[in-house]
């Protein structure tokens, strides 16, 4: 096969890979923040957990699937006692109580985190049937990221039925638009904030498990995957999962074909886009409100 | 009584927005709220729902007291609130927004006079025509009867209304009207806020006026028609 043609496609593939794991990630912060105006500042940090969670789970049982089953919903169930013990109490003092709360548990986390595993960066193996290649057509596709991207599309499929055709999604996205009008018509939205929260952390933590065979796990995780999931959020527009899905995939490509094409230009080439869009559409591609 | 406001006070940050209100609706009963802009109308309203806590005072709704409860269990204790500015979804179709007033929960579907879709199709026809289109798209006027019927989905014992014919054209001022008229002869009771006095006059059996921040006059509206001070006092510009 043409050498050229295969690292292409091998490149593609990482960054579509990246892109997923991002939109995991960013699609959690966005629902958030649409619905309860909150920007959480302890995504990322959730994420990082789950990667450690990850990097346990499997030293304790050697399975990653056990991982990838268990460390995202220890994740949820945090981000479930985090929303219903702490934020819902800082609520009545409005957003900026909610952000200095959402900063200073990522703090709690981070040093957590540093204080039990270290900051040495720790790896974690994936089962063997997740490693190598197939070949199809002639070109060979790295199955751990066709793996990520049939999860993250499964996720994406199953979070796209119950929001457009349960009665709970619907909910959502009502309270996307007007959680208190919501409330006034007999629905109990604090319950509904509960379990969006939680929904929410659970992919950060799938994220997290996903990222971690790709990176390794160390504490710098948070603010290196954070903020690209941060910028998808911006760019794609707050509260929108649409456009958070489709800025992940493009931030995903531009970060890995940036690495190939302009390496010294990669780092930054997500800023520029980001400069790019909210120069023409301030409220980022997607977004509405302020 | 069905609702009973007492001595409520409630605040925006320092500012005192409510200053020992009170009002009361019978079962049954049309009550008009009204009063000129600033003076507290929607504020009792938000209090009485839920959207705002009293730091004093009560509310007795149908015996129970709800004062300071959550919006969801205001609704659900049988107070229904079409809100200012409309506040339709606009993301969500017609009919997800009608549907989005259902409670759940027991509805007693041997009475005839219960709200159900079907009967809101037959009220307001060219939400039938329209199910499936995004609530943005509807008028001004479409949007007022969609919030109407979304709450009607719930079917409430006291339907709240804040000023449902704000900038709406004359034939539609005419269809609210008969729409509330309609909800009120279903069994429903009313608290209206309105600024068209034609339209709240056609339609209470009571008035309260309100000063700024409390309570200026109530009395029958054959009361308010003999006391020419306190229209001059608190409605005319
Ligand atoms: N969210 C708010 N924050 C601060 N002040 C408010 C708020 N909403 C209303 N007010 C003030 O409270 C007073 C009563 O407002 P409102 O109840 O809306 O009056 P009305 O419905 O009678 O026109 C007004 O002076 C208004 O400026
Ligand atoms: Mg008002």
């Amino acid at each position: 096969m043409d050498p050229v043609t295969a690292m292409y496609v091998a490149q593609g593939m990482h960054g579509l890979a990246y892109g997923m794991i991002l939109f995991l990630l960013a699609s959690g912060l966005t629902l958030i923040f649409g619905m309860m105006g909150i920007l959480n500042l302890a995504h990322a940090t959730f994420f990082m957990l789950s990667a450690y969670l990850c990097y346990q789970v499997i030293a304790w049982t050697g399975s990653f699937w056990l991982a990838l089953l268990i460390a995202p919903i220890v994740t949820g169930i945090i981000g479930v006692l985090l929303e219903r013990f702490l934020l819902r109490k800082v609520h009545a003092f409005g957003h900026i109580g909610e952000l200095i709360l959402t900063v200073g548990v990522s703090l709690v986390i981070l040093e957590s985190v540093k204080v039990f595993w270290g900051t040495e960066s720790l790896p974690v193996q994936i089962p063997n049937v997740l490693q190598g290649l197939v070949t199809a057509g002639g070109l060979d596709y790295p199955i751990y990221r066709l793996f990520i991207i049939g999860l993250s599309l499964v996720i994406l499929i199953v979070l796209m039925l119950i929001l457009y055709k349960t009665r709970l999604g619907m909910v959502v996205r009502a309270a996307v638009s007007d959680a208190d009008m919501v409330d006034a018509l007999g629905i109990n939205v604090p319950l509904v904030f509960m379990l969006v929260f939680g929904v929410g952390t659970w992919m950060a933590g799938v994220a997290g498990v996903a990222i971690a065979p790709i990176l390794t796990v160390f504490p710098g995780l948070a603010d290196q995957v954070g903020m690209d999931a941060f910028i998808v959020v911006v760019v794609g527009g707050f509260g929108s999962l649409g456009g958070a899905l489709l800025v992940a995939i493009i931030c995903g490509l531009l970060n890995s074909y940036g690495v190939q094409f302009v390496s010294q230009l990669a780092p930054v080439l997500m800023y520029i886009f980001m400069a790019i869009v909210l120069v023409f559409k301030p409220m980022g591609l997607f977004g509405e409100r302020e | 009584m069905l609702l009973e406001a007492t001595n409520l006070n409630t605040y925006y940050g320092e500012s005192h927005a409510l200053q020992d209100m009170s009002l009361n609706v019978e079962d049954g009963e049309v009550v008009a709220l009204l009063g000129r802009n600033g003076m507290g109308k929607s504020t009792t309203m938000k209090t009485i729902m839920g959207l705002l806590k009293p730091r004093s005072g009560k509310v007795i709704f149908d015996g129970r007291d709800i004062t300071g409860q959550r919006p969801h269990k205001v609704a659900r204790a049988g107070i229904g609130y079409v809100p200012e500015e409309r506040r339709i979804f606009p993301n969500l179709s017609v009919l997800d927004n009608l549907m989005m007033g259902v409670k759940g929960g027991k509805v007693d579907t041997s009475n005839a006079n219960i709200w159900t879709i079907e009967k809101i199709f037959e009220r307001f026809p060219f939400m039938r025509d329209r199910t499936n289109q995004k609530g943005a798209l509807l008028s001004g006027g479409e949007q007022q009867m969609l919030t109407i019927g979304r709450t009607l989905m719930g079917n409430p014992r006291l339907l709240m209304v804040d000023e449902p014919t704000e900038g709406l054209s004359p034939v539609m001022v005419k269809e609210v009207r008969d729409v509330l008229a309609a909800i009120c002869k279903s069994g429903i009771s009313i608290l209206l806020v309105e600024h068209n006095l034609k339209v709240a006059m056609s339609l209470a059996d009571r008035v309260y006026l309100m000063g700024k921040a409390h309570l200026g006059f109530t009395g029958t509206i054959a009361e308010l028609d003999a006391n020419p001070e306190a229209r001059a006092k608190y409605l005319e510009v």
